[in-house]
C-alpha cells in the first residue's frame, strides 16, 4: 500500500529520537573537550624518544644509528650524530644524536620507525592536541621536545612498556652474567699466569 | 489619564488571558475617537508579529535539536543553556553578512523579491482565529482571503529567480513555481471540502461548527470523520510542498547542481526569505489546525479551563514538530516524480474526497439501525478503495517492484 | 597532440558538433558538476551536456587528488610503500594492505602462517562491512535524506573502527599487514569485542532495512535508474558489487580462492536488473554474508605465529620477476602489479584501482537520465577519489 514504507521509516526515526534520551547506545556523542574517551592501549599518533632515569640527555636510549631516518617513508626524521659518546643502559659507550628533528606535519604515523629501531628508543605517542599557530616551524619537534621519560611510556602503553622493560632487563642480566663469566675467566687466567714458571711465556688470555 | 491608560491596559490583558469577549473596549476608550481604529489595528497586529517572530526563532532551535536527536547526536548546546541562544547567534550572523548583488542583476526586482514574499505571508495571519475572541479581522470570506494572499507569494519566487540573471536560478525558480502551483490545487480542494460541510467561508464560523462532543468524549473536529481525515492528510502533504519542506525541498536544498532561486541572496535578504518561509509554514499549519483540528477548541470537556489560545498554539506547534519529523526521515523526490504525484494522485484523491464529504452530508439524516457505523463505512470505502487503486496505478507495474535476489554458492 | 605546449581543452569540446542546420549548438546546456560537490565523493568533476533535463553527454574529469603514488613507490622500499597503500582507498585500508602484501608474497615466495590468514580474513570482512555501511549512508545523503541514515551508519562504523584502533593503533590508516603475515597479534579480549560487534550488527542492518528498503521514495528514485547491462559490464572490466548487481556471477573470493576463503561457507548475492536499487541491495546482502564469514572465522581461529619466519623487515630484496596479486576488495578487484629487479625498491609498481575502472561506464549509465539521477548513479558506483587518482 502506498505510504506504508514511509510510515515504517518514521516509526524507526521516532524510536531513535526517544532512544537518544535514555539509551546510551543510541546517543554516542562525547562532548569533547569536557569529556574524553580514554585512549586505547595501542593507539598511535606521532613518535617520541624514550629516556631512562631523570636526565633526558644522559638517559636517552637513541644511539643515532639513523636506521629510522633511512626507513621513514616520507623522510621526516633528520638526525645529526654527535662526536661525543655516552654510556647506554649496559654501560657501553654509544653515539648520541646532536640533532634529532621530526617534522610532525610530514609524519604519517605509520610506525615503521618504531618497528625498525633496534634500541627501543623511539615509540609512538598518543597526544593529538598539537595544533600550533606557527606554520613555519611550529610542528618541527626537536630532540628536547621529543624526549619523554620511561614513566610516561609506561603510562600510555603499559603492556608494551612492561614488555620492553622486561626485555631490556633480560639483556642487561645476560650482559652482566657474561661480564661476570668473563671476569672470572680472566681472573683464572691471570691466576694461572702468575702461578706459572716465570721462564714460560705467559699464556695468551682466553678469547672472550 | 495615565491611570485610566494603565487600568485599561491591565483589563485588556486580563480579558485576553481569560478568553472574555471584546477585550479592547475599555482600553480604546482612553484614546480620542479618531485614533481608535488605528490603535485597535496596532493592538491586533503587534502581538501576532511578536509571537510568531519568537516562534520562528524557537522553531529554528527546535528543528536543529530535533533533527540532531533523530540522528543520534546532540543539537546545538554551547550557546546558552541547551543552545537556546543559537537563534540569536544565527540572527547576528545573518545581519552582519555582506549583501552581495550581482552586477547584471535587475536591482529593483532583486530588492523587492524578499519583501514580496514576506508581506503577503504576514497578511495571511489576519484571518486566523487564535482564540475564542481573538481574531484580528473577521472576514466573511476568510479562507478566500488566506488563499489569495498565500498564492501571491509564489510570484516572489519567480521575481527572485528572474532578477538574478543566472540561468541556474531561473531554472530553479521555474521548477519551484511548477511545484507550488501544482500543489495549490489539492490544498484548496481539501479545504473546499470543509467549506462545503461547514457552509461558510469564514474561519470563525468553521471553528464554531466543530464544537460539541460525540459519545461524550470524542471532539466534533472534522478530522474525526473519514473525509476529514483524508482531507487533513492531503492538506498536510500539500502544505509541505507549498512551504518547500522536505521531501519537496528541491528549490531550497542543494538541488544537485542548480542551487535554486536563492543563489544570489546573502545576508539580510536571505534571512528575510528564510523568515517568510517559516512564517508561511506556521500560517498554513494554523489553517490546518483551524480547518480540521478544531482551532482553539479543547479536546476534552475536562480540559476546557485551559485558555483557547494555548490550544491553538499547541496544535500549531505539534504540526510543526510533525513537519520536522518528516524532514528528518524521508529522502527527496525528484521534480518530475513530485509533479506526477500531485497531478495523478493528490488531485483525484481530493476530488473523491469532495464526493465522500457530500455523501457524509446527505446521509446525516439516516436514522435506521446501524446508521452511524454504516455512514462511516460508506464514506471510508469511498476514500480507501480509490486510494489503493490510485496507489497501485502510481507505482505502476514496471518500476516499483518488490524484488527477491538470487545467490550463487 | 604533437605540440610541446599543453593547451587546456576547450570548454566546449564535449558538445557534439553542429549538424547541417546548426541546430545542435545553443540548445544544449553545458554544466560542470564541479569539484566542489554537495555530495561527498571527493574532488571529482563531471562535464555534463543537458538537453532540457536529460543527459546527452557526460565526461568525468578526475586527477584532482593525484599524489604520485606509483612513482613514489619506485623510490621507496617495499615496506615503505605499505603505509601509502592505506591511503589509496582510505575507507578500506586493511584490504589495500592485504592486496599489496599478497602481491609481494607472490613475488618473493613468502607464505603467511594459518593464524595470520584467519586474521587477514577477519579484518578484510570487517572492512567490507565498514565500506558498505558508509556507502549506504552516503547514497541516501545524496538523495536528500538530510543525513539521518548517514548518522546511523557512522555510529555503527565507529564500533568497527574502535576494533581497528585497538588492534593496529590507528582507526583508518592501519598499516597492519606485513609480507608474510600481520604485524600485531590479536588478544583474546579483542576477539571477544569483535564477537560482540558482529552479534550486534544484524540488529543495525534490520533497523536500516526497516527505515529504507520499503521506502517508496527510495524505490521511486532508484529502481530503473542507471541500468548497466551485463555484457557491457563484462566488456568494460567492471568488478565488484556493480558487476554482481548486473547478474554476472564473478567474485574473486570464489574464483581465485586466495587466502583461505575456500574454508568458509558463504554465498554471493546477484541482482537481475543492474540498476541503482540492485546495487544497493546487493551490498546490503553482502554485508550479511560477511557477518557469516566473520562468525565462522572468529570461532575457528587457531593459535600460532603470525609472521613467516623467513620474512625480513629491513633489507628485503625479492628476486627479480613480476607478480600480480588481486583481492575482492569492497569496491571491486583491487590488484597490484609489481616488477622487481632484485633491489630494495620495485622497478614498476602499478595499482589496478577498481573505482577508476568502474567509472569508465558512468556515461553509458547516465545517458537519458535526468540530472538529479546522475548524482544518485555516481553514488551507487561507490568511488573513492584516493583510489581513482592514486
Amino acid at each position: 500500500m502506498l505510504g506504508e514504507g514511509i510510515l515504517k521509516g518514521m516509526a524507526e526515526t521516532a524510536r531513535n529520537f526517544i532512544g537518544s534520551y535514555h539509551d546510551p547506545e543510541r546517543l554516542t556523542t562525547v562532548e569533547f573537550p569536557e569529556k574524553r574517551i580514554p585512549a586505547k592501549q595501542n593507539a598511535r599518533n606521532f613518535p617520541f624518544l624514550v629516556y631512562d632515569g631523570v636526565d633526558p640527555d644522559m638517559g636517552l636510549r637513541c644511539v643515532a644509528c639513523q636506521i629510522c631516518e633511512k626507513e621513514c617513508p616520507p623522510q621526516c626524521i633528520y638526525i645529526v650524530k654527535d662526536a661525543a659518546k655516552k654510556p647506554d643502559y649496559l654501560g657501553k659507550m654509544q653515539f648520541q644524536p646532536k640533532v634529532f628533528d621530526i617534522d610532525v606535519s610530514v609524519c604519517m604515523s605509520c610506525q615503521i620507525c618504531v618497528e625498525v629501531c633496534p634500541f627501543e628508543a623511539i615509540k609512538m605517542d598518543t597526544d593529538f592536541e598539537l595544533s600550533n599557530p606557527d606554520r613555519f616551524g611550529g610542528l618541527l619537534q626537536d630532540k628536547h621536545r621529543l624526549s619523554r621519560p620511561n614513566e610516561y611510556y609506561h603510562k600510555i602503553h603499559p603492556t608494551e612498556a612492561s614488555e620492553v622493560d622486561a626485555r631490556l632487563a633480560a639483556e642487561k642480566a645476560k650482559a652482566e652474567a657474561k661480564a661476570r663469566a668473563d671476569a672470572e675467566a680472566k681472573a683464572k687466567a691471570a691466576a694461572a699466569a702468575s702461578t706459572a714458571k716465570p721462564a714460560n711465556p705467559p699464556q695468551p688470555a682466553t678469547a672472550k | 489619564m495615565m491611570g485610566d491608560f494603565f487600568k485599561g491596559l491591565l483589563v485588556m490583558i486580563w480579558r485576553v488571558m481569560t478568553d472574555q469577549p471584546d477585550p479592547k473596549a475599555e482600553f480604546l476608550s482612553v484614546f480620542p475617537g479618531g485614533l481608535q481604529p488605528l490603535v485597535s489595528a496596532v493592538l491586533s497586529v503587534s502581538p501576532i508579529i511578536l509571537v510568531f517572530a519568537t516562534l520562528f526563532a524557537l522553531t529554528t532551535w527546535l528543528e536543529r535539536k530535533g533533527l540532531g536527536r533523530i540522528q543520534n547526536r546532540l543539537g546545538p548546546n554551547r550557546v546558552g543553556p541547551y543552545g537556546l541562544f543559537q537563534p540569536i547567534a544565527d540572527g547576528l550572523k545573518m545581519l552582519t553578512k555582506e549583501d552581495i548583488v550581482p552586477r547584471s542583476a535587475d536591482k529593483v526586482v532583486h530588492f523587492l523579491a524578499p519583501i514580496a514574499f514576506l508581506v503577503p505571508t504576514l497578511l495571511a495571519y489576519a484571518v486566523l482565529p487564535y482564540g475564542r475572541n481573538l481574531v484580528p479581522v473577521n472576514f466573511d470570506a476568510g479562507i478566500l482571503f488566506f488563499f489569495a494572499v498565500g498564492a501571491s507569494t509564489e510570484l516572489s519566487i519567480f521575481m527572485a529567480g528572474w532578477s538574478s540573471r543566472n540561468k541556474y536560478s531561473l531554472l530553479g525558480a521555474m521548477r519551484a513555481i511548477a511545484q507550488m502551483i501544482s500543489y495549490e490545487i489539492p490544498l484548496i480542494l481539501s479545504s473546499v471540502t470543509v467549506i462545503m460541510i461547514a457552509g461558510s467561508l469564514s474561519l470563525v464560523e468553521i471553528v464554531e461548527q466543530q464544537g460539541g462532543y460525540q459519545f461524550g468524549w470524542l471532539p466534533g473536529w472534522f478530522v474525526f470523520t473519514p473525509w476529514g481525515l483524508a482531507g487533513f492528510v492531503i492538506f498536510l502533504i500539500a502544505s509541505l510542498a507549498e512551504s518547500n519542506r522536505s521531501p519537496f525541498d528541491i528549490p531550497e536544498a542543494e538541488s544537485e547542481l542548480i542551487a535554486g532561486h536563492l543563489t544570489e541572496y546573502s545576508g539580510f535578504k536571505y534571512a528575510l526569505f528564510f523568515l517568510a518561509e517559516y512564517l508561511g509554514m506556521f500560517a498554513v499549519s494554523g489553517l490546518a489546525a483551524t480547518l480540521f483540528l478544531g482551532g482553539w477548541r479543547a479536546p476534552s470537556p475536562f480540559l476546557e479551563w485551559v485558555p483557547s489560545y494555548v490550544w491553538f498554539l499547541s496544535k500549531l506547534v505539534s504540526l510543526v514538530c510533525l513537519f520536522i519529523w518528516i524532514r528528518g526521515t524521508v529522502p527527496r523526490l525528484r521534480v518530475d516524480q513530485l509533479l506526477n504525484f500531485a497531478w495523478k494522485f493528490m488531485l483525484p484523491m481530493s476530488l473523491l474526497n469532495l464526493l465522500a464529504a457530500a455523501a457524509w452530508h446527505f446521509t446525516a439524516t439516516w436514522n435506521f439501525i446501524g446508521a452511524g457505523p454504516g455512514r462511516w463505512l460508506l464514506c471510508a470505502a469511498m476514500i480507501a478503495v480509490p486510494y489503493v487503486l490510485l496507489g497501485r496505478a502510481l507505482t505502476g507495474g514496471k518500476k516499483w517492484t518488490r524484488r527477491t535476489y538470487r545467490f550463487a554458492e | 597532440m604533437d605540440s610541446t605546449v599543453y593547451a587546456p581543452e576547450s570548454k566546449y569540446e564535449i558538445l557534439p558538433k553542429a549538424n547541417a542546420d546548426g541546430a545542435a549548438e545553443g540548445e544544449l546546456l553545458e554544466v560542470a558538476m564541479g569539484p566542489h560537490h554537495p555530495s561527498t565523493h571527493g574532488v571529482f568533476r563531471m562535464d555534463v551536456a543537458l538537453d532540457g533535463e536529460q543527459v546527452v553527454k557526460l565526461k568525468p574529469v578526475f586527477g584532482y587528488l593525484h599524489r604520485n603514488h606509483e612513482k613514489i613507490a619506485e623510490n621507496t622500499t617495499y615496506l615503505g610503500s605499505m603505509p601509502y597503500t592505506d591511503r589509496l582507498d582510505y575507507f578500506c585500508s586493511m584490504t589495500n594492505n592485504w592486496a599489496y602484501a599478497l602481491s609481494v608474497e607472490k613475488l618473493s615466495g613468502l607464505q603467511p602462517p594459518e593464524r595470520a590468514e584467519y586474521i587477514r580474513i577477519i579484518t578484510a570482512e570487517l572492512t567490507r562491512l565498514v565500506n558498505h555501511t558508509c556507502l549506504v549512508g552516503f547514497l541516501l545523503q545524496d538523495m536528500g535524506a538530510l543525513g539521518t541514515p548517514l548518522m546511523y551508519a557512522f555510529r555503527e562504523r565507529e564500533t568497527i573502527l574502535d576494533l581497528f584502533e585497538a588492534l593496529s593503533g590507528s582507526r583508518l590508516m592501519c598499516n597492519y599487514m606485513r609480507f608474510g603475515g600481520c604485524r600485531v597479534d590479536l588478544s583474546a579480549e579483542w576477539i571477544g569485542q569483535a564477537k560482540t560487534a558482529v552479534e550486534r550488527y544484524p540488529l543495525f542492518l534490520d533497523a536500516f532495512e526497516k527505515l529504507l528498503t520499503e521506502n517508496e521514495i527510495l524505490i521511486a528514485r532508484t529502481q530503473g535508474i542507471g541500468v548497466l547491462p551485463p555484457e557491457l559490464a563484462v566488456n568494460a572490466g567492471i568488478t565488484g558489487p556493480m558487476l554482481r548487481a548486473s547478474g554476472v556471477n564473478y567474485d574473486i573470493r570464489k574464483a581465485d580462492r586466495y587466502g583461505i576463503y575456500d574454508r568458509f561457507n558463504f554465498r554471493v548475492p546477484l541482482g537481475d536488473h543492474g540498476d541503482v536499487y540492485d546495487r544497493y541491495m546487493v551490498r546490503l546482502l553482502e554485508m550479511r554474508e560477511s557477518l557469516k564469514i566473520l562468525d565462522q572465522a572468529l570461532r575457528d581461529i587457531p593459535d600460532g605465529p603470525i609472521m613467516d619466519p623467513k620474512a625480513k623487515i629491513r633489507g628485503f630484496r625479492p628476486k627479480a620477476g613480476e607478480a600480480y596479486g588481486r583481492i575482492e576488495g569492497p569496491k571491486g578487484e583491487l590488484g597490484f602489479y609489481l616488477i622487481s629487479d632484485g633491489s630494495a625498491n620495485p622497478y614498476r609498481y602499478r595499482v589496478r584501482p577498481p573505482s577508476l575502472i568502474n567509472l569508465t561506464v558512468l556515461e553509458d549509465m547516465c545517458l537519458g537520465e535526468t540530472v538529479a539521477d546522475v548524482v544518485v548513479i555516481l553514488g551507487s558506483v561507490d568511488i573513492v577519489l584516493g583510489e581513482v587518482d592514486r
